[in-house]
């Protein structure tokens, strides 16, 4: 028998920033999820030419003036919006809270790439003279720069940092504000991660160096998880942070939840730089599980890491297969193909944009998926529209990073 | 360069570094850090356009000089005299 947790051990999401590709709250993102509104467009990268992409259209002059956007980072500007956007949506009055008890904790595949090459492409007019390299450089590509711009702007002076882990980190980040919250370090935790990987050439020469980088006369069926005519990945920008607090307190004051994060895990492959290792995936879906206490048949939806890359999508349905069996009762669904691969904030989108699943319970689909490569064949896999089912009372969130990184995240609907 | 273009391009440098405020009212005596929102990484933007529009080079002991605008004016005078 499982042993009912007291209030101040159970942490809830209480509210939802983000800015994606084909949405730049909930309310937008969720829609384009349901209608097959894809974020996918054409852009122009230095020395790349054109690429496809999926970039963020949010107002950053909504939070920030125009003397911050000029000093800061675009990751920085993009985690400000969220948190704000969050902070909104959770009805918090910021002025009234304790801002030394706020801890802000963002994911980041990377950061400083961006800034780097702008700096090297400036002293190249310059004959490379580092005399006129910026003296906002440092500062700028500091690795907690987007979490501490959101203290800058916030006035919020608990802890501020992000996590690298790849393309794992929106989850790793929402896992460590929960954490966070359990040690009692924070009373509040902003957590989620954040991307700003399209500014940057050398992440997609990088993936195309790899053979990783996807290209489709269409840009909105260029990023095609699971279907035998997928060709890579999607490098998009993309944000989200949500507010994580105990459930005593969101109880008090009668915030909205939007739903209870019962189980997670973290674990490494220890195999390879890039390719991803099925059994290491399998323990991190078991270990997620058995943290929330419950079994494969309790899972409802399972929001797919899979980026459209060959090698990857395969070992991931695998892993599935060994987790839950040759016919899953869960539903299964990828958000990368409407939004490409958000980087650091794709573990923590693509939760968000299932999240209302456990009060409509429409499950959103795969799009471009025409035909499911038989490798990746799974029973349930929800197909190019929307999928209404009886009952959402789990999410199961995979997010899986380069170095072997494995995240998974378990979101149940909210019962007291 | 005369000093009135001087002028001019010190107040359209400082409207690019600081594009949130209204500098139509900047008095020429009054030190610049007084009327606009203006911190030491921005005066080294200052330095730094300077340096890159017109090469000039302030060494750090002259800075004092650009405290103003009419400051900045005479200090440079000389300097974008021939440009």
């Amino acid at each position: 028998m499982v042993t009912k947790k007291p209030n101040e051990a159970r942490i809830v999401i209480t509210g939802v920033g983000l800015t994606a590709p084909n949405g730049n709250n909930l309310t937008e993102f969720r829609k384009s999820l349901l209608t097959g509104k894809s974020g996918i467009q054409k852009l122009n990268v230095r020395y790349m030419g054109e690429v496809l992409a999926g970039i963020c259209h949010f107002d950053p002059l909504k939070y920030q003036k125009k003397k911050e956007l000029r000093r800061g980072t675009r990751a920085g500007s993009t985690a400000i919006y969220c948190a704000q956007e969050a902070i909104a949506d959770a009805k918090l009055d910021l002025a009234s809270l304790d801002k030394s008890k706020i801890g802000i904790y963002i994911g980041i595949t990377e950061h400083g790439t961006v800034e780097t090459e702008n700096e090297i492409y400036e002293i190249k007019q310059f004959n490379y003279d580092v005399r006129f390299w910026s003296h906002h450089h440092n500062p700028r590509v500091v690795a907690n720069n987007p979490a501490g711009e959101v203290t800058l702007n916030l006035g919020i002076t608990g802890p501020h940092y992000t996590l690298g882990a790849a393309c794992a980190s929106g989850n790793i980040g929402l896992i460590h504000g929960l954490q966070m919250l359990l040690l009692n370090e924070v009373d509040l935790a902003l957590a989620g991660g954040v991307s700003e990987c399209t500014g940057s050439f050398g992440i997609f020469a990088g993936f195309k160096s790899e053979g990783a980088l996807a290209f489709h006369p269409d840009p909105e069926k260029a990023c095609r998880p699971f279907d035998k005519d997928r060709n890579g990945l999607i490098v998009s920008d993309g944000g989200c942070i949500f507010v994580l607090e105990r459930l005593r307190d969101a109880l008090k004051r009668r915030a909205k939840i939007y739903g209870e994060i019962v189980g997670y895990a973290i674990n490494s492959d220890a195999t390879d730089f890039i390719f991803p290792n099925k059994e290491r995936q399998v323990e991190c879906m078991k270990l997620a599980l058995n943290k929330a206490s419950i079994s494969p048949e309790d899972i409802d939806i399972i929001n797919t890491h899979g980026t459209g890359t060959i090698e990857g999508d395969p070992v991931e349905c695998q892993a599935i297969r060994e987790v839950f069996g040759e016919r899953p009762h869960a539903y299964i669904n990828n958000t990368k193909s409407f939004i490409g691969h958000a980087m650091g904030a794709a573990g923590a989108l693509e939760l968000a944009g299932n999240l209302p699943s456990l009060e409509d319970c429409i499950v959103h689909p795969t799009i471009n998926l025409d035909h499911l490569d038989p490798e990746c064949h799974l029973n349930n896999f929800v197909i190019n529209e929307p999928k209404k089912v009886d009952k959402v009372d789990y999410i199961l969130n995979n997010s899986f990073g380069m170095l072997g990184i494995n995240s998974v995240v378990i979101v149940k609907r909210f019962e007291e | 360069m005369t000093k009135e273009q001087i002028k001019d391009t010190i107040l359209e440098i400082i409207a690019q570094i600081t594009p949130d405020e209204d500098l139509s009212n900047l008095k020429g005596d009054i030190p610049i850090r007084e009327q606009v929102e203006l911190d030491s990484m921005d005066f080294l933007d200052i330095i730094m356009e300077l340096r890159k529009r017109y090469g000039i080079e302030v060494p750090e002991d002259d800075y004092v000089q650009l405290a103003t605008l009419d400051g900045s004016v005479a200090y440079l005078e000389p300097r974008m005299r021939g440009l």
